[in-house]
């Protein structure tokens, strides 16, 4: 992938393409085309939000098995764009609840942080979210080194974190945030088996074929 | 709108004739299918609608005392916005995928704590009934709430009829069993049928409606076609849609969502501000049709029905039994 066409075109037409959603709302919002966002417009666009906030963490989260499987290292440089996405649909969900549903109406909002379990984990979602978009520029990750890896692993359990919220907000029906927690399973098991299961299968490997402990050293 | 103001000396009901005869619409149903096959009719929004059968108008007297003079809720909303889990979860999918359920021909069986039990056709369980309008809020236990216009007969004065004796200290409720004309049946979102049931004082008190009707024609599938229950001051959930059995009991039925979970749904489940809901607060409610930047209001002590109705639960602990 030519860092030319990378620049000048996929990334171009990423952000066009992830701000599609976004666009749905307000064509909807606007009734254009004749459009509408339903008898609940306000629960419409928060749940929009909130689907499209997991939908885009999980995306982000796909990068790196993505790259892995395929071999195309150059859509790494497709996470950060993706992830400050995410952060912005679930911003903009909290933002809908709290100015619209709730009319930053602030006892309420403040009660149903502390109280409502299922409000008070997605908040703590959001909330671990701002570092880690605050810390996405070229500038922080130079700064924080190493740090920052370390920093951005907290999107594991922040995407753990949502999909819980979403979990335990719906009534009955559980299906769809389960599909959310097992793309999810596969997304974050991946990264385990690289770390920790597929490293001992290849030193089993090498301690029985008799390789000297330097060279299973060297091969890791 | 279609409304037929009743006649004087004429008893308001539903007439056989007003009903489409299911032999018409199938035709209607045919011919449309088939003018789509042969190309001529664009396919679009209005195909699910067309293939319905007619709403008959209905005859009916507006009973003002048990109306409400809010606004009603466009028919559009009652209509589009449900909870219908027979139908699927989302709250468009009843709307979308109703489009098969046949609710007529329509029998209700009887039976229980009475003299009078055994199965009924629906018209025939309807006839002696004068068709009331009542406009009644509907508070949604997900705290939201529209004002709807039902028309429909007290369920005190059918429920009389079958003269319930002594023993009779409850009434259960029970939905039709279709899952191939009800696609969210095929799955165990809930236990199927539905169920649900009433203290019998609770169904006899004059608010307790059997409904049939919605702004003035036959009730829609996603309403709870044929036949539904509205009891306002209860979450809408106790409002058990497509009824086909009616039971009169000594010991408290099951309710569907008390039976999925216990500890968030009770078998009362009163429109209650003071009593939250585990997950979230039923202390205000969004009122559909507002507008974007309108706030919630404050959610009522029975859904505003206090005064007719608090007498039924005098010194009883409404936190206990929610």
């Amino acid at each position: 992938m030519s860092p030319l066409l990378l620049r000048r075109v996929i990334k171009p037409a990423l952000f066009a393409l992830c701000l599609l959603p976004f666009a749905a709302v307000l064509w909807r919002l606007f009734g254009i085309g004749g459009a509408t966002l339903g008898a609940n417009p306000i629960e419409r666009i928060q749940d929009t939000f909130g689907q499209w906030g997991l939908r885009f963490l999980l995306i982000t989260l796909a990068v790196t098995p993505l790259r892995d499987w395929f071999h195309a290292v150059w859509l790494i440089h497709l996470r950060r764009m993706l992830g400050l996405f995410a952060f912005f649909y679930v911003l903009m969900h909290f933002l809908t609840w709290l100015i619209l549903d709730q009319g930053l109406y602030w006892s309420g909002v403040l009660e149903d942080i502390t109280r409502r379990p299922f409000i008070t984990i997605g908040f703590a979602a959001l909330v671990l979210l701002v570092p880690l978009a605050v810390t996405s520029t070229h500038g922080m990750m130079r700064r924080l080194g190493r740090r920052w890896k370390s920093l951005h692993r907290l999107v594991y359990a922040i995407a753990l974190l949502g999909i819980w919220h979403y979990y335990w907000q719906v009534k009955a029906d559980v299906r769809e945030p389960l599909i959310y927690l097992a793309i999810a399973l596969v997304l974050l098991g991946w990264r385990a088996w690289k770390a920790w299961v597929a490293p001992a299968l290849r030193r089993r490997t090498a301690a029985a074929s008799g390789a000297p402990l330097q060279a299973r050293r060297a091969s890791e | 709108m279609l409304i037929k103001r009743p006649q004087p000396g004429y008893s308001a009901r539903i007439q056989p004739s007003e009903i489409t005869p299911e032999s018409v619409y199938l035709d209607r149903r045919r011919l449309l299918q088939a003018a789509i096959a042969a190309g001529t009719l664009a396919a679009g929004p209005a195909w699910p609608e067309t293939r319905r059968p007619a709403l008959a108008p209905l005859s009916f007297e507006r009973n003002a005392r048990f109306s409400t003079d809010e606004t009603p809720n466009s028919y559009e909303d009652i209509t589009t916005y449900n909870n219908f889990y027979e139908f699927g979860t989302s709250k468009g999918d009843p709307a979308a995928n109703s489009g098969r359920f046949e609710p007529a021909p329509w029998t209700v069986t009887i039976s229980g704590e009475a003299e009078i039990t055994g199965t009924f056709a629906l018209e025939d369980l309807l006839k002696p009934h004068p068709l009331e309008e009542r406009i009644y809020r509907l508070r949604c236990v997900e705290a939201w709430s529209m004002v709807i216009p039902w028309v429909g007969v007290p369920l005190g004065a059918v429920l009389s009829r079958f003269k319930p004796t002594s023993r009779a200290k409850y009434v259960a409720f029970k939905s039709v069993h279709r899952p191939e004309q009800m696609p969210g049946q095929r799955y165990p979102v809930l236990k199927w049928p539905y169920v649900e049931g009433l203290r019998i004082d609770e169904a006899m008190h004059p608010l307790s409606l059997l409904v049939v009707g919605l702004y003035g024609k036959t009730l829609p599938n996603q309403n709870g076609a044929p036949l539904r229950l509205m009891s306002p001051w209860k979450y809408g959930f106790k409002g058990i849609k497509s009824i086909v059995a009616i039971e009169f009991t000594e010991r408290q039925p099951p309710s569907s969502w008390n039976l999925a979970q216990p500890h968030e749904y009770g078998f009362y489940a009163n429109v209650n501000p003071e009593v939250d809901h585990p997950r979230w607060s039923q202390a205000r409610e969004r009122r559909i049709g507002a507008g974007l930047f309108e706030s919630r209001i404050p959610t009522r002590m029975f859904n505003g029905y206090e005064e007719e109705v608090a007498h039924l639960y005098r010194g009883m602990d409404l936190r206990k039994f929610f």
